[in-house]
């Protein structure tokens, strides 16, 4: 089992034909993704990798019903394109693109909520049910199947700790990426209360950073409701405040969203938190013998 | 990008939010004529630091010659990184109380949400929480009149204070959507004999939505290599350290600035040139750190979208145009990982595989023994 997607999962690409879209496309049908179709508008009937593109999402969803969809648009023409999925009947919408305006990316969210849509992102990496269906942009080789359920904020710092539980033959279930910007469409809660569900997921890994609260929520989910043990990575303990580091929520702002505050809550709520991502092998090695 | 707050005041007298009489002054004489005009007045630095009142930089003056000394004083000041070279010039408000109101998106709810508070004019996180009034607002319902109702009842007021929440706040958040802002602050909010004036205006507007307010004025609060690494659409902080850090993501560059200090470093900047950059802005990232004078470069690369050649390409480039003679330490791994070690060999770097090691190293190079 894994979380929000899997073998079954039928994806759409929208921005199939573009340089990224296409790319990925290749790349997620490497990993063993089913990608059903591709939208770019006035670009109906062309293939790429194989893969039919349509016009409109609506024709797509008409043709190869899909239950996912992948955005490679760019930002000023992100906010159409997610509502328009939407609109059509995607349950899952993963929005890659960096840079969508703050306020667009509110109405995306109001919309999704409407209709009972999941939203991974924007700017995020995507996220993969190791072994059966990745729809992101995350190099393949890291994520293979195995017991742990790893959810970030940041890209590559969760490739590099996915990287150290790889060589250690530590394997995922689900790897989310939440996304680097100040309004996401997933928090570390919504997929904890996957994971926590998750029969085959026998721990978690968290990787936050500074700014916002959501590691605070996480620390009291998990401490009210988590029996499967949860290691977590922040990044940004050096960090000043007031300064964006690289992601629009990576910022403390008001005395708010600091290092110290989210690992307290996090270290209360019993997360095991680890100073160096090299660590965290042996420490999520460990408890997963203790808890079986 | 954060506004001034003459500029804020300008965009609120467009929407009719009240705001005060003004005049802007580049000098003491401006700020003088602006007084024999307004009578009393308060001279506020045009800066976009938030601690102006505590720093000195906001005075009254009860005459002309009053304020042209005060705004000769003000003009003089040097406020964090920045000089002061405008005074808004504005009539002294008879203030009977100071309430607060903000707007601004909630990351929790992924919302608009409107703060309202009777405690306003002090620093808004010293307002007691039971005290602050937040207002979540659906954007497919907008603000709605109701709302005010209910938010008036919850802050105990009615009459006249909830004639003039009524009229401003629906202003307000139209002017909030419009402008695609990310923070609109009025703090204080002055209660006065005329009804509600905004004496302070903060708005902070999307940097990601910039492009479609062609009209409004840009505004820069950042250092010159700041300014240069936004040209090259680079992530760059800088910090106070010597060592140089440039890694590819915004969370794995964080955790390398935390790794250096973890080893007892100190950094000198954040650089995160994102993913899949090509060897020209790769080198471009590395002449502008090398540009700071820093005694020891880290380079950090986990390669996904980003390719270790192009990484290595680009710094054997450099390092043959301009030279780069500082210590170097080097991680590379991922995509293309033995071309980027053999491009990396050629020009004498030896690269490590972990970033721990990495990051030792460079630590252990800062302080040679």
């Amino acid at each position: 089992m894994a979380i929000y997607i899997n073998q079954d999962t039928r994806v759409l690409v929208q921005g199939i034909t573009g340089r990224q879209g296409s790319f990925h496309t290749g790349q997620m049908l490497a990993y063993g993704t089913k990608v059903i179709g591709g939208v770019s508008p006035g670009k109906g009937g062309q293939v790429v990798e194989g893969i039919p593109v349509f016009d409109t999402a609506f024709e797509a969803m008409e043709k190869e019903p899909a239950d996912a969809s992948i955005l490679f648009i760019p930002a000023p023409y992100a906010k159409d394109a997610a509502l328009e999925a939407l609109d059509a009947g995607i349950r899952i919408l993963v929005l890659i693109t960096e840079h969508i305006p703050l306020h667009d990316a509110v109405e995306i969210m109001a919309c999704a909520e409407s209709r009972g849509a999941t939203v991974v992102g924007p700017n995020t990496f995507g996220l993969v049910s190791s072994g059966l269906c990745k729809i992101g942009i995350m190099p393949n080789r890291y994520f293979i199947p195995g017991p742990v359920g790893v959810v970030s904020r940041s890209g590559t710092l969760c490739y590099e700790i996915v990287g150290h539980l790889t060589e250690n033959r530590i394997g995922t279930t689900t790897v989310v990426g939440l996304g680097g910007d100040r309004v996401v469409g997933l928090h570390f809660i919504d997929v904890l209360k996957q994971f926590a569900k998750d029969d085959d997921t026998k721990a978690v890994m968290l990787v936050g950073e500074i700014g916002g609260s959501a590691e605070e929520e996480a620390a009291a989910f998990v401490s009210s409701s988590m029996r499967k043990p949860v290691v977590a990575y922040l990044a940004g303990r050096s960090a000043p405040p007031g300064k964006r580091m690289g992601h629009a929520g990576a910022i403390i702002e008001r005395g708010r969203g600091t290092f110290d505050s989210k690992v307290k809550a996090l270290q209360k709520a019993g997360v095991a938190v680890a100073e160096m991502p090299a660590e965290i092998p042996e420490m999520i090695g460990d408890l997963l013998s203790e808890s079986s | 990008m954060k506004l001034y707050e003459h500029i804020g005041k300008k965009l609120f007298f467009r929407y009719d939010i009240p705001i005060p009489y003004g005049k802007l002054a580049e000098n003491a004489a401006e700020a003088a004529e602006a007084a024999a005009d307004l009578g009393e007045v308060v001279i506020k630095a045009q800066v976009l630091s938030g601690k102006r009142g505590k720093a000195g930089a906001i005075a009254f003056a009860a005459d002309p010659g009053e304020a042209r000394r005060e705004a000769d004083r003000i003009l003089q000041m040097n406020l964090g990184d920045a000089g002061v070279s405008k005074l808004l010039v504005e009539e002294k408000l008879n203030i009977e109380q100071e309430f607060y109101l903000a707007i601004t998106v909630d990351g929790t709810t992924r919302r608009p949400i409107v703060l309202v508070s009777l405690d306003g004019g002090m620093d808004v996180e010293e307002v007691p929480e039971e005290r602050m009034i937040r207002w979540t607002v659906d954007p497919y319902i907008g603000f709605q009149d109701y709302m005010v109702r209910e938010i008036c009842r919850r802050l105990g007021v009615g009459g006249e204070l909830r004639k003039e929440f009524a009229s401003l706040i629906p202003k307000l958040y139209r002017l909030f959507r419009e402008v695609d802002a990310e923070l609109i602050e009025i703090n204080p909010l002055a209660v006065t004999q005329k009804g509600f004036i905004a004496a302070d205006a903060k708005v902070t507007i999307d940097d990601d939505a910039l492009y479609r307010h062609p009209q409004l004025p840009v505004i820069r609060e950042k250092t010159v290599l700041e300014l240069k690494a936004e040209e090259l659409d680079l992530a760059y902080v800088e910090l106070d350290g010597d060592i140089a850090i440039m890694a590819n993501g915004a969370g794995i560059t964080m955790a390398t600035l935390d790794m250096v200090q973890h080893y007892g470093g100190a950094p000198a900047n954040f650089l995160d040139f994102g993913g899949g950059a090509d060897i020209e802005k790769t080198a471009q990232a590395l002449e502008l750190l090398l540009g700071t004078n820093p005694r020891v470069l880290l380079i950090n690369i986990f390669g996904g979208i980003t390719r270790c050649d192009v990484v290595a390409e680009a710094f054997a480039r450099v390092k043959e145009t301009r030279g780069i003679d500082l210590p170097v330490s080097f991680r590379l791994v991922g995509t293309n990982e033995a071309e980027g070690r053999a491009i990396l060999q050629k020009v004498g770097i030896k690269s490590f595989t972990t970033m721990d090691e990495a990051v030792r190293h460079a630590v252990e190079m800062d302080r040679p023994s």
